[in-house]
């Protein structure tokens, strides 16, 4: 589903990736964790070419990403995106939101699109608020609005950038809830998170990453209670006792 | 001053229409009306082409407001006055000549305006359109523009405002506006400069407020729409007193 193969990536003279080959399989949850500055954020935004790439290949579904000749936004469209920041769009409603990408770029109609964004409201306890506008929401709602919204142009792939971590601790719960069913339901997922509870239900593998390179690749019991190298057992050591 | 209005309010509303060309306050609003119509697109564009991608769109619009920042409008009204005939090879009225001028000067200003609104966006409503799979037009279209040109509304009618007034500038090269009349009155009565001048102030005043009013009234719809208040408008000056206290 999407390979990544001998991806760098520098900002300036500092090297964000460092030699990236790694493989995400169809219907596969792959939670990404690792210290802060390590590169997870960047790699999972090259996946969609919000970064772009100075060495190696990206593939989602057989696609090159970095490919000059592909319509990005095609590409982009087919990938559902969440920010840390959820970025729905304030001047519009709740359902205006998730419906704005299927009416303008699927082209679909607008009647079609406003009752499907309702169905997806329903799916992650928001059919209710159609008619808000992001400003009236909590935290946690927005986000799930915004997983509604990614969910709308009916993406094989999900890619969460740390959904959790702007929100109050007593709205994890219901995002976490809300992806977690989206894994049952065997979405292909890429998720940047330090939820380790959900890393553990979840994931079928988690990736550690420091300084650029994904130093660890295991299934979530071994990584937890067995990691490897040492920066993986320094890291996991400092989750348990903060 | 009534007794002025009585006698001479005909020619200060249109001027010397039907027999003569349209003037007065409905050539001040005529003009007003087409350089704010013509000016916004310019505006945009030029702000566009500030923050583009390409290089050379961004060196040339760069050159063009730092060029007309740098002169004064009524050498722009002379110019388009001198050029304007030149270039196009016909003679415009002067009321076109300085709508023209007008739209070069205030694309540059109200360009600025516009750009730093874009500017201030956070980048995560561009990104997270571009996820979606928008383009860069549909983007701007859809996500952008009504963010950005609601968050600069006061600067945008700020310089509306000042197309109204730089409209008096006409009067330098004889079109028959408001200012223009006001004069031809003065003129005739020769001893009354304050109440004619005090009935023309009255009148840029009177257009120039219901502008900011009207702004005011959008503005306050737009707030109360995204805060839900329906029926109850808040105000929509920033509440910076309850963020600090």
């Amino acid at each position: 589903m999407i390979e990544f193969t001998h991806v760098r990536k520098w900002y300036g003279h500092y090297q964000a990736l460092d030699d990236v080959t790694e493989r995400v399989g169809q219907g596969e949850v792959v939670v990404v964790c690792g210290p802060s500055g390590s590169g997870k954020s960047t790699l999972i935004r090259t996946i969609n070419r919000l970064e772009a790439i100075q060495a190696g290949t990206i593939t989602v579904d057989g696609t090159d990403v970095n490919n000059r000749q592909i319509n990005v936004n095609k590409l982009r469209s087919r990938i559902g995106f969440v920010f840390q920041q959820f970025n729905l769009f304030p001047h519009l409603s709740v359902q205006e939101n998730i419906a704005l990408a299927p009416v303008n770029v699927l082209h679909r109609d607008r009647r079609e699109a406003s009752s499907r964004a309702l169905e997806l409201l329903d799916k992650v306890g928001l059919a209710h608020k159609a008619q808000a506008y992001p400003a009236q929401l909590s935290g946690g709602q927005q986000q799930r609005v915004a997983i509604a919204r990614a969910l709308a142009m009916d993406p094989p792939v999900m890619l969460f950038d740390e959904p959790t971590s702007a929100l109050d601790p007593e709205m994890v719960g219901e995002v976490l809830q809300v992806m977690k069913q989206l894994a049952k339901d065997g979405m292909t997922m890429v998720c940047v998170t330090h939820e380790m509870g959900f890393a553990r239900e979840v994931a079928d593998r988690v990736w550690f990453m420091a300084d650029g390179q994904v130093l660890e690749r295991a299934d979530p019991t071994s990584f937890f209670q067995s990691p490897v190298h040492p920066r993986a057992q320094k890291f996991v050591a400092d989750i348990r006792s903060p | 001053m009534f007794e002025i209005l009585s006698h001479y309010g005909i020619s200060l509303l249109i001027g010397q229409y039907p027999q003569g060309p349209l003037g007065g306050i409905a050539l001040t609003l005529l003009m007003s009306i087409a350089a704010l119509l013509l000016a916004f697109p310019v505006a945009i564009g030029i702000a566009l082409a500030r923050m583009s991608p390409i290089a050379a769109l961004r060196r040339s619009s760069a050159i063009y407001v730092y060029f007309v920042r740098g002169v004064p409008l009524l050498l722009l009204i002379f110019w388009a006055y001198f050029m304007l005939p030149l270039v196009t090879g016909f003679n415009a009225p002067a009321s076109v000549t300085v709508v023209c001028a007008l739209v070069i000067y205030e694309g540059a200003y109200l360009g600025e305006s516009i750009r730093g609104a874009l500017a201030a966006l956070p980048v995560g409503q561009v990104e997270a359109a571009r996820s979606l799979g928008l383009g860069y037009w549909s983007t701007l279209r859809r996500v952008v523009l009504p963010q950005a040109l609601y968050n600069c509304l006061p600067s945008i009618m700020n310089q509306f405002i000042l197309i109204v007034k730089n409209t008096s500038l006409a009067y330098i090269i004889g079109a028959h506006e408001a200012t223009f009349s006001a004069n031809q009155i003065n003129a005739q009565l020769l001893t009354r400069p304050f109440e004619v001048y005090m009935i023309l102030a009255a009148i840029y005043f009177a257009i120039c407020f219901s502008l900011s009013r009207l702004s005011h009234g959008i503005e306050r719809r737009i707030a109360a729409k995204r805060s839900g208040h329906v029926t109850a408008i808040p105000s929509a000056e920033p509440h910076i007193a309850s963020v600090t206290s």
